[in-house]
């Protein structure tokens, strides 16, 4: 398994499958749905960040020409207070039904009230202004440490901290306490010699996807629910609705339109439920569709989060123990990433002590929903930072500081397992050799950057069917949506495997009642785990053929051998076919042959990537201009090049915004002030150099192909690395994101 | 006998134990023995016949699905970790 070897499909960069349909406007989105008889709906969300609902009188509304339902959290099935098991996750089913339509408390700006369905979307908008709904305002909570204190607004009167299965006595706004030990960190931290601590702050961002959430939803007569919508997961739509609705599975198919970007924002359900309610109420068809700022307002953002990282080395660079304090915002209901933050903080280095505390803290604004590598650039931001100051301060190259503490196989994470294979080290090693790293940067104002990342990537389920044509192609039938040219990666292993290209490879991504159950597309699993159930698809489909190569030939199937294509007999008849042609004969050897795959693989394997930046600081506008960027990382085995090097450029740019230009601002009544594209600034190709992606390939052994995801670990490193090249062009260590122009200006102390 | 790695937030069971070796063939086993060496400990980490949500299963540094039917090699180490939140990749119980 997964030795280095000579492949003929993987490795190279074929045209993706889906690629003619998508550059020429031909493939279909959820808002491309038409129906006859199509109903649309539009939500009316609260104008205050923490409100008690007083009532809510939909009369006016519903008396208005042109309007055919109305519904509010009373349509819901009672949600009990229970935690259920939605396959991606466990989840609070009262926070999950009361974050699609409030029923006691608003708990954010936007938060969802009721909604219209109208034989038009301008009817449906004027219809939720006629909805009557009495709040009392109550103040809000916008900030982590402030949610913390003792005296701070309680968003849920009965939320009690947990830690490890212990609950606290009192109320809190703090869901969740974790903590990770390795070692003696007092200990660790009395044989430094050098001691560095700071806080960092981050802010709330949004991943930003061009194409806004959208739903349709419609009940058959025989009570059938289909649901056509933008999904990274169709299955987890499929039971997250169940459950809010309180529906059979079995009576509901979620057939998953293309995917106009998720990047973690699309598994969450937001809309789809309130389709579903409406279409159950008129008898009709219902398509809702988000505004963009119902997207930042209404859907989860990545969360803001305080961070403070104690690190401790001896002179000569060796990290003797680290500390970590990670505070982050859940939103409205529990369920920050901080799990994933802790994992990750310290992941790129062996630490014989360290200590670890992260707290999940609710407070109004939107609930967070996963964003690449949830968690992990909060962290990382910090830890990498502290990691560059401590280099700086003792003298040490940044990225030979990093060598020289560098994880490797063997070495236990802080939380606890044992790494298996990973390629740390290696990333480092390339980028240390990388051109860029010894190119001058000696002008004024111009600074160099380095920080690494760690993801640990996921499995979960996938299942794959092939049908084998006559004409020597095979249909893929898979269920995982096509996030950054998955058809192609995973076509392209079932390919390898049958000795076919690429071309003849037709995937479909279907929905949920016409293929296995798939996990979403998340996690950075799906070239790893989709692509392995392709694998063992077309295993299938490679046995099942030599058998009928057998059958052909008379002889026993232990007879034939299969190589590039081709099935040969090897007993001494000579006999030879290859693919294509004994498709052509599946007819006369007894029919069509289907194969199928389903893995629920643990070895994902973790992924690491070093990145560095060089950045011009104006010292007179504060603005920071991006001038070179590299980003090395580790993707296993990198299936389709040009697919990685998409998610590699794509992380980094999606880092660059983070770090220097985007936040939602709010104001203290807690409404967001830039909630569009004009005023959240993401980057643009004019912001831009080009990325230069590095691939580095330490095979996972927990893949056939040694496959390690790689969308998520790009984002990691970047915040790190540009504050860092920040200091080495000005001096000033920047502490909170983003590094925006105001904030470069006060921390040079020239506002 | 497997090794159990108890949680930081969990070694006042164990007087501050960090490593505890357990027979046990399945989760199940090694949690019931666990309870029987510390009377509390399965209480903290399951309820009904389930680990408690916020909770998951390392085995051998591989995240499992939580499942108390799971096999636990002889020479296993097994972790009781925070679940990961943030719905990408915490199991389903």
């Amino acid at each position: 398994m997964a030795e280095k070897k000579e492949y003929k499909v993987i490795g190279t960069r074929p045209i993706r499958h889906d690629g003619v349909d998508k550059v020429t406007g031909r493939a279909l989105y959820g808002a491309d749905f038409q129906m006859t008889g199509l109903l649309h709906g539009r939500v009316l969300r609260s104008p205050h960040a923490h409100a008690r609902i007083i009532s809510i009188d939909t009369s006016r509304a519903e008396a208005y020409p042109g309007v055919k339902g109305v519904v509010t959290a009373q349509d819901l099935p009672e949600a009990e207070d229970r935690v259920a098991d939605l396959g991606e996750g466990a989840v609070n089913l009262k926070y999950l039904c009361d974050n699609i339509l409030a029923s006691d408390k608003v708990l954010y700006k936007g938060h969802a009230v009721a909604a219209v369905a109208a034989t038009s979307p301008h009817i449906a908008e004027e219809a939720c202004t006629l909805i009557d709904v009495e709040y009392e305002v109550l103040p809000p909570v916008l900030e982590v440490r402030q949610a913390m204190e003792s005296d701070a607004p309680l968003l849920h009167e009965t939320l009690k901290t947990t830690s490890m299965g212990e609950t606290a006595d009192e109320p809190s706004n703090v869901a969740s306490h974790i903590q990770h030990q390795l070692g003696d960190p007092e200990k660790g931290f009395a044989e430094a010699d050098i001691v560095v601590e700071r806080d960092f702050v981050t802010g709330t961002v949004h991943q930003g996807y061009i194409e806004p959430h959208n739903a349709t939803a419609h009940f058959n007569q025989d009570g059938q629910l289909t649901i056509w919508c933008s999904t990274q997961g169709a299955f987890t739509v499929r039971e997250q609705v169940a459950e809010i609705l309180q529906y059979p599975i079995s009576k509901i198919k979620v057939v998953p339109m293309e995917i106009g970007g998720g990047f973690g924002g699309k598994i969450s359900v937001y809309i789809k439920p309130v389709a579903a309610l409406l279409a159950k109420k008129t008898g009709k068809p219902v398509k809702v569709l988000m505004s963009r700022t119902e997207v930042f307002e209404g859907t989860g953002p990545t969360p803001a989060s305080y961070v403070r990282v104690k690190m401790g080395a001896t002179k000569d660079g060796k990290i003797t123990a680290a500390e970590a304090y990670l505070a982050f915002e859940a939103g409205a209901y529990p369920g920050a990433p901080v799990g994933p933050g802790a994992m990750c903080i310290f992941a790129p280095y062996s630490i014989e002590n360290v200590i670890i505390d992260g707290y999940d803290v609710v407070v109004n604004k939107p609930k967070t929903a996963p964003y690449r590598a949830p968690g992990a650039p909060n962290a990382a931001f910090g830890s990498e930072s502290v990691v560059d100051e401590i280099a700086e301060k003792l003298d040490i190259d940044p990225l030979e500081i990093r060598l020289l503490n560098g994880a490797k196989e063997g070495d236990r994470r802080a939380d606890g397992p044992i790494h298996p294979r990973i390629g740390c080290i290696e990333t480092l090693e390339v980028a240390k050799a990388h051109p860029h790293y010894s190119a001058p940067n000696g002008k004024k104002h111009h600074g160099r950057g380095i920080a690494s990342g760690y993801w640990f990537n996921i499995g979960l389920e996938s299942s794959v069917t092939i049908n084998v044509n006559s004409d020597g192609t095979i249909n893929l039938i898979e269920g995982s949506t096509d996030i950054g040219g998955t058809r192609s990666s995973i076509a392209m292993q079932a390919a390898e495997v049958l000795g076919i290209p690429a071309e003849s490879v037709n995937p479909s991504v279907v929905d949920t009642n016409s293929v296995g159950y798939t996990a979403v597309t998340g996690g950075s699993r799906t070239t790893y785990a989709t692509g392995y159930a392709a694998y063992e698809a077309a295993q299938d489909v490679k046995r099942k053929m030599s058998a009928r190569a057998a059958k052909l030939w008379e002889v026993d199937e232990d007879n034939v051998q299969f190589a590039d294509g081709e099935f040969s007999c090897i007993n001494g008849k000579e006999e030879q076919i290859s693919f294509r042609d004994l498709c052509a004969r599946l007819g006369e050897t007894g029919g069509p042959v289907v194969g199928s795959g389903t893995v629920n693989p643990g070895g994902a394997g973790g992924a690491y990537a070093t990145h560095m930046v060089d950045v011009a600081v104006d010292e007179d506008t504060g603005k920071v201009e991006i001038l070179r960027y590299t980003a090395v990382q580790d993707a296993g085995k990198a299936i389709h090049p040009s697919y990685v090097e998409g998610q590699i450029q794509g992380g980094a740019v999606q880092g660059i915004g983070w770090a220097l230009n985007e936040e939602y601002i709010y104001n203290d009544e807690g409404t967001m002030t830039n909630a569009s594209f004009l005023d959240y600034r993401m980057p643009t190709c004019l912001d831009l150099p080009m990325i230069d992606a590095v691939i580095v390939e330490v095979p996972n052994p927990g893949h056939p192909y040694g496959v390690r995801g790689v969308g998520e670990v790009p984002i990691v490193p970047p915040m790190a690395a540009i504050a860092n090249a920040i200091y080495d062009a000005i001096g000033v260590r920047m502490t909170e994101l983003p590094m925006s122009p105001d904030r470069l200006l006060k921390a040079m102390g020239k506002i | 006998m497997p090794t159990v790695v108890i949680p930081p937030l969990m070694r006042k069971f164990t007087g501050g134990e960090e490593n505890i070796t357990l027979p046990g063939a399945t989760v199940r086993e090694v949690i019931d023995n666990l309870e029987s060496r510390y009377p509390g400990m399965k209480e903290r980490l399951c309820e009904e016949d389930r680990l408690k949500p916020g909770i998951a299963i390392y085995i051998n540094g591989l995240l499992t699905r939580g499942s108390f039917l799971e096999r636990v090699d002889t020479d296993a180490e097994i972790h009781f970790l925070p679940a990961i939140g943030g719905g990408v990749a915490e199991p389903s119980h």
